[in-house]
């Protein structure tokens, strides 16, 4: 028989199963506010604000920081441009081998980070392109590129095709078709496949450790900082920052998307 | 015996096609859409391209609005050749099928679009905008969302969408495919109120010959990218040129040149209406046969009758004695009715 509430033993394997997941971002945070500094004692000896005074005063940490942010810029908006280009090219025509060249672009989020990271290193050595901000932004974009044409293809598909046509039909040109029909129906699927895609970029470690030159971006900044014994919690401080910064943008993207279905298609 | 009709005078034909061919796909195999069309259509016409799906009839009015572009031959709106005009430079506007309205405008910015994009003030636009509104009887709807209307609802929306700008040609896509019946008559007679108000040329596309008949002032029928017949309704119902004509457009009778003979017209394809067809006794006529089915309508029967070696259906208005099933009954006609084909496709 059906029963609206669960059993005991589900739902207690349910709580335990969502404890281990989120109780280690729990202690990461805990972690930042420790008066213990060389070691990670469990319960902490005791509580300080100390450590966002130190981490906000480190010098090395900006660079790490400004360039995390700029590379999460530069590729997202990379993404967004090209993204939607593929995305409208995929929708709106039919030719020979579209579906292949579909799997094609889905391709780099499928890969394993490390092969589109080798693969990539190599690539840029035999075109003597040398490591620098730009391979990290290039890397960052293989698969930026697939959360905004996933989003963007989504959308086209529940746009109700005429609406394009009714626009030229009714006199607009191509310019004020995009501006007026098109952009306003794919601007939140957009918004979200920039933020979803700007969060990624943002904490990405395996394709940036192939692709940097000298440079650090944010999250490998944590972990060369990790195996450093000196004033470990500062890295919890940045491990907060890093949540926050991508934490955020994929919440926002997640309410951009859900009600997607009431603003596009609804005049079928 | 009666060639196809040619159009009502025309003083200057809205649209023109000559020799009009639209071809999918590879050249070497091509898929014919639209095959040698040669169409005239006098402005100030209610005009119905008749068809079955894939006839082509969809692709012709693309190629007016200029969403197509010919393969073949060339289209002219009021006398202008339009093959280099894009669909935004035309003044020509539609009605599309699913309506194809601004999900995320409210009506009235939908109906004002026309004026937007050409650049006239707002304040201007709403004002146009109600008049639209209350030319389709929608005033006070302004302010909703597409989402918000009924079906009907937004069918009169496209269509005030499409009249603000007040184009000499409205083209009209299967307008009332997606209505219930009710509203569908009910639209009908609005729409042909509201052309006969507005005087210009409407070109309206569908699969339903009643529709079509009811309607417009002449129509084109259309099958496998040809145009089968053009004529008014009643030229069309009555003088089938073809056999698709006559088994497409009404219910008639479509009769193979041995029972033609039979029933004394000449050896050739032929159509009689079943309303031209008179149930007797069987003493006495030439012709007689057995009722096989008889199907109520309403306001009378349609029996089946199978004599020559073929069925004909006759129809018995209401309040007539109904011959029932198994009888033999003699089948009487005015010779005249019997209308013999020219052609076969």
């Amino acid at each position: 028989m059906h029963s609206d509430r669960a059993s005991i033993g589900l739902r207690l394997s349910a709580t335990a199963g969502l404890l281990f997941l989120h109780l280690p971002i729990l202690v990461v945070f805990l972690y930042a506010f420790t008066t213990e500094e060389k070691s990670y004692a469990f319960p902490p000896p005791g509580l300080t604000t100390q450590w966002f005074a130190v981490a906000w005063n480190r010098a090395d940490i900006w660079p790490p920081l400004y360039l995390s942010l700029w590379v999460a810029s530069v590729s997202t908006l990379l993404a967004l441009i090209l993204g939607t280009l593929v995305s409208a090219a995929m929708v709106q025509s039919r030719f020979f081998g579209r579906d292949q060249i579909s799997l094609l672009i889905l391709l780099p989020i499928a890969l394993p980070g490390v092969i589109t990271g080798m693969s990539l290193r190599s690539a840029f050595s035999i075109m003597d392109i040398p490591f620098s901000t730009l391979t990290i932004i290039l890397g960052h974009a293989t698969f930026c590129i697939v959360i905004v044409y996933n989003n963007a293809v989504a959308r086209f598909r529940r746009l109700s095709g005429g609406i394009l046509e009714a626009s030229a039909d009714l006199g607009a040109n191509s310019f004020q078709t995009f501006r007026h029909v098109l952009l306003p129906n794919l601007g939140s699927a957009l918004l979200a496949g920039g933020m979803l895609a700007f969060a990624l970029s943002f904490d990405e470690v395996i394709v940036t450790t192939f692709t940097a030159g000298q440079q650090s971006t944010l999250p490998i900044w944590m972990l060369q900082e990790l195996v450093r014994p000196r004033e470990r919690p500062v890295t919890n401080v940045v491990a907060i920052v890093v949540f926050l910064a991508t934490f955020f943008p994929i919440l926002i993207a997640y309410y951009l998307t859900r009600d997607g279905a009431e603003t596009a298609g609804s005049g079928k | 015996m009666s060639p196809a009709a040619p159009s009502p005078a025309a003083p200057s034909p809205a649209v023109e096609f000559r020799s009009v061919s639209r071809h999918f796909g590879p050249a070497t195999a091509p898929v014919k859409a639209v095959d040698g069309v040669d169409l005239t259509i006098a402005e100030g016409s209610f005009f119905a391209m008749l068809g079955p799906s894939g006839s082509g009839k969809t692709t012709c009015l693309r190629l007016i609005s200029g969403f197509e572009k010919p393969t073949a031959g060339s289209i002219r709106i009021f006398g202008q050749d339009v093959s280099d005009i894009p669909p935004n430079r035309r003044n020509v506007n539609t009605v599309f099928q699913d309506y194809a309205l601004f999900p995320h405008m409210s009506v009235r910015d939908n109906v004002a679009y026309g004026l937007m994009v050409k650049g006239v003030d707002r304040r201007t636009r709403d004002d146009r905008a109600e008049e639209m509104l209350s030319l389709v009887k929608l005033d006070g709807y302004g302010d909703r969302k597409p989402a918000q209307l009924s079906g009907g609802q937004r069918q009169r929306v496209a269509l005030a969408r499409a009249l603000v700008n007040e184009p000499r040609v409205l083209l009209l896509d299967e307008p009332l495919g997606a209505l219930d019946l009710k509203l569908r008559e009910a639209m009908q007679d609005e729409l042909k109120t509201l052309q006969a108000r507005l005087g210009i040329t409407f070109i309206f596309v569908t699969h339903d010959q009643g529709e079509a008949l009811s309607m417009a002032d002449s129509l084109a029928v259309f099958n496998n990218g040809r145009i089968a017949q053009i004529g008014t309704p009643a030229q069309v119902y009555a003088r089938p040129r073809t056999r698709f004509v006559a088994d497409f457009v009404g219910s008639s009778n479509v009769l193979p040149p041995d029972v033609t003979r039979a029933f004394g017209g000449p050896a050739a394809w032929s159509s009689l209406r079943p309303e031209a067809l008179r149930l007797t006794a069987p003493d006495g006529v030439a012709l007689s046969g057995t009722v096989t089915t008889h199907r109520y309508l309403g306001a009378g029967n349609r029996v089946t009758v199978a004599t020559q070696g073929t069925e004909i259906s006759a129809l018995v208005p209401a309040g007539q004695p109904l011959p029932e099933t198994g009888a033999t009954v003699g089948i009487a006609f005015d010779p005249a009715a019997l209308h013999v084909m020219e052609g076969e496709g």
